[in-house]
């Protein structure tokens, strides 16, 4: 496995939550996705690690859609993964 | 001096619940408070939780702290000390009521009051009937609880170091606390922060199991920070399990899909739990549905490549059935055990939920070890409190809602003591020339090695290991050769490499680092268990089936040197009522 970039760094670090079901949903996006993530959806995806776990759980299970339908096509990126 | 230094009064390392609860505290009272947290403070792991805080407001029913007291000791088949739970049930009002004053959301009744939900093992009059003594906010208490605590942190100036990692304590040549060395993540330097005082709130352990509720974060890194600076793990045999967590992931189902008809099974197709419980089957309580299980799998009917679980059914229910009754469980199953549970059973295991165990301390929160001939004697500036501590307030098995209660009234007690403490010693101690050694040497050590095993995989051989031999089924034979294979593990941990040296959000050190404490805690586990010759709370021994006062009422120290074990007694002596003598546990 090659070296992630700092940036992968970072965005792996704060996929790190306080709720294990967030840990679990989002080390799979990451397994799949991070080293061929846009700029632009690095940007979504930080986005969305700026919400309280619990706004953001409910996101990936698909309880509820995001405010900001710029966000739509990484959540749903997550909820396949 | 080659370390760049920051100076504090007090430095906490942690920033959920307790820690957030001891900064206000300290804060407040114009302290210059430095809180510590490898993830923004809203996400520690007090996020999770959900049930609710245990006080007895008695808003629904008549209720009383001593009720409570009995309810609390009763739960931790007698080793919690009793002057310590006294002190949490006399004080859970008061502190609930500060917190609603802080602006917590709290669920209300018609008339104002705080809403009080039914949580098992709380009762009326010793025992009597069941008391609605938990207070919720929605099912969202730990967040809550989190922003209403970080909201007011931030107004009353406390000062957030976030995306950092401590990484050990400073004792000095007497044994007191001066500080802690800390990591940057984003930048990788290193920076001594010395403090007339610390505190550890670094919560629970929990990812020292394969299956367990808790978040990654939870690798009890305040427990390896103080066993490596000498003092000792107090009741680390006593881990609380959840019946079923999905297997391999550890998200809980709830007991409520067993409720609706939902049945155990094992590779042979058996509904088992008809053998272990022939009335209440599948309801039996907790402990006998996850023992029953463990039991299952260690004797070799388990389900799967590596028969490490069991299969829950609910197939039989309908997916009417199943989505009206048990809405959500569908989404779970689906999502972390790749199942339908209209068609297929769901895998399940018992699960790693709650540390009883930790770093002993008194109740005003200050760490306490073993010194001459007094077995409680005062670590001078170094205080614990929440998960990472032991007061001990759950003894050897906690009662629900009783673990954001401790938050709450030892996070503040801690505060409270050092603001006292602080009065007669003002000043800041001096660090001793040797205060970086340990932590830089651990670091230069992960920076140097060019071969060795990764993280990932030792790692996974660890929680491996603790949760085969030191799970919820424990037998002699187990046990001893549990502790010879998790030693075996902590001899790799000593050697592990990581490829990437970057300095900068180097996130393959930081997990390196959490193995060394990981590793620590699993060790501490498995000795204690081992040692521990009785079954009591959460421990059930399989050769010693029941409690033995005579012999074991008393609390387990277990030392990082050595892996040596010692022993302090248990406080029957309440602070002002009689004291609940041992008797046998039914409910
Ligand atoms: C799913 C679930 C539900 C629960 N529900 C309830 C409930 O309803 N009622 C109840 O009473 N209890 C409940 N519990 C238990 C309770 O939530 C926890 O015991 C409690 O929240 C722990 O709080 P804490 O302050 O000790 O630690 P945490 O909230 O875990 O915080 C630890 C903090 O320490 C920081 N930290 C750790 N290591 C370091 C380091 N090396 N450097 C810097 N910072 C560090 C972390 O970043 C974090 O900020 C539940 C637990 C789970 C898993």
């Amino acid at each position: 496995m090659s070296l992630l970039t700092r940036e992968q760094e970072r965005i792996r670090w704060r996929s790190r939550r306080g709720l294990l079901e967030m840990d679990i949903i989002l080390n799979r996006f990451l397994e799949q996705h991070l080293t061929h993530l846009t700029e632009g959806e690095i940007k979504s995806f930080d986005a969305l690690l700026r919400l309280p776990d619990n706004d953001l759980l409910d996101l990936a299970m698909a309880r509820k859609e995001p405010e900001d339908v710029g966000l739509a096509a990484l959540l749903e990126k997550i909820r396949k993964s | 001096m080659a370390l760049p230094r920051q100076i504090f009064d007090t430095v906490i390392v942690g920033g959920g619940g307790s820690g957030l609860r001891a900064a206000l505290q300290l804060a407040e009272a114009g302290h210059r408070v430095a809180v510590f947290s490898k993830v923004f403070p809203t996400r520690s792991h007090t996020v999770a939780a959900q049930g609710g805080i245990g006080a007895s407001l008695g808003n629904m029913q008549e209720d009383h702290w001593l009720w409570h007291m009995y309810d609390t000791i009763k739960g931790s088949d007698y080793l919690g000390d009793q002057d310590a739970i006294e002190f949490m049930c006399r004080k859970a009002a008061e502190v609930v009521y500060e917190l609603e004053h802080f602006g917590m959301p709290f669920d209300r009744n018609a008339d104002g009051t705080i809403y009080q939900r039914p949580f098992g093992g709380h009762t009326q009059n010793f025992g009597e009937r069941a008391v609605h003594r938990a207070c919720a906010a929605a099912d969202r208490t730990g967040h809550a609880m989190l922003h209403t605590l970080y909201q007011r942190n931030i107004r009353a100036r406390s000062q957030f170091f976030v995306e950092w990692m401590a990484l050990d304590l400073i004792r000095d040549y007497e044994g007191a606390v001066v500080g802690i060395v800390a990591l940057e993540m984003e930048t990788g330097q290193v920076v001594v922060f010395q403090a007339k005082s610390v505190i550890l709130a670094t919560g629970g352990a929990g990812r020292i199991y394969h299956s367990s509720t808790n978040a990654f974060i939870n690798t009890g890194d305040g427990l390896g920070m103080a066993a490596r600076a000498g003092i000792p793990l107090e009741d680390m045999e006593f881990w609380q399990f959840h019946p079923t967590g999905v297997a391999g992931a550890g998200v809980l189902i709830t007991e409520g899909v067993r409720g609706e008809g939902g049945i155990l099974i094992n590779s042979n197709g058996e509904r088992f739990m008809e053998r272990y419980a022939p009335t209440m089957k599948d309801l039996a309580s907790r402990d006998v549905v996850s023992r029953a299980i463990d039991q299952e799998i260690k004797e070799g009917r388990g389900v799967g490549p590596e028969k490490d679980h069991v299969l829950l059914k609910l197939d039989h229910l309908g997916s009417e059935t199943i989505n009206k009754r048990l809405p959500g469980i569908r989404e779970i199953a689906l999502k972390f055990a790749n199942v339908d549970p209209s068609r297929e059973p769901i895998p399940v295991v018992p699960t790693c939920h709650y540390q009883m165990g930790g770093i002993p301390t008194n109740y005003y929160g200050q760490v306490v070890a073993p010194r001459g001939s007094n077995h409680s004697e005062v670590v001078p500036g170094l205080y614990a409190i929440g998960e990472c501590a032991c007061v001990s307030v759950h003894g050897a098995n906690r009662l629900g809602t009783n673990s954001l209660l401790d938050l709450l009234v030892f996070g503040k007690s801690a505060g409270d003591h050092i603001v006292e403490w602080l009065k007669t010693n003002p000043q800041h101690r001096d660090l001793p020339a040797d205060c970086e050694d340990l932590p830089l040497s651990r670091l230069a050590r992960l920076d140097s090695a060019t071969s060795g095993e990764s993280v990932s995989e030792v790692g996974r051989d660890m929680r491996r290991t603790v949760q085969h031999y030191a799970g919820v089924f424990r037998t002699g034979t187990l046990l001893r050769e549990g502790v010879a294979k998790i030693r075996e593990v902590a001899e790799r941990v000593g050697r592990v490499a990581i490829q990437d040296k970057s300095q900068v959000f180097n996130t393959a050190r930081i997990e390196a680092l959490e193995l060394e404490n990981l590793i620590i805690v699993a060790e501490a586990t498995l000795t204690s268990a081992e040692a521990r010759t009785e079954s009591r709370g959460a421990q059930s021994r399989e050769d010693f089936k029941e409690r033995d006062d005579k012999n074991w009422l008393k609390h387990s120290l277990w030392y990082l040197e050595g892996g040596r074990m010692d022993y302090k007694p248990v406080n029957l002596d309440p602070l002002t009522v009689e004291s609940f003598e041992p008797k046998v546990r039914v409910y």
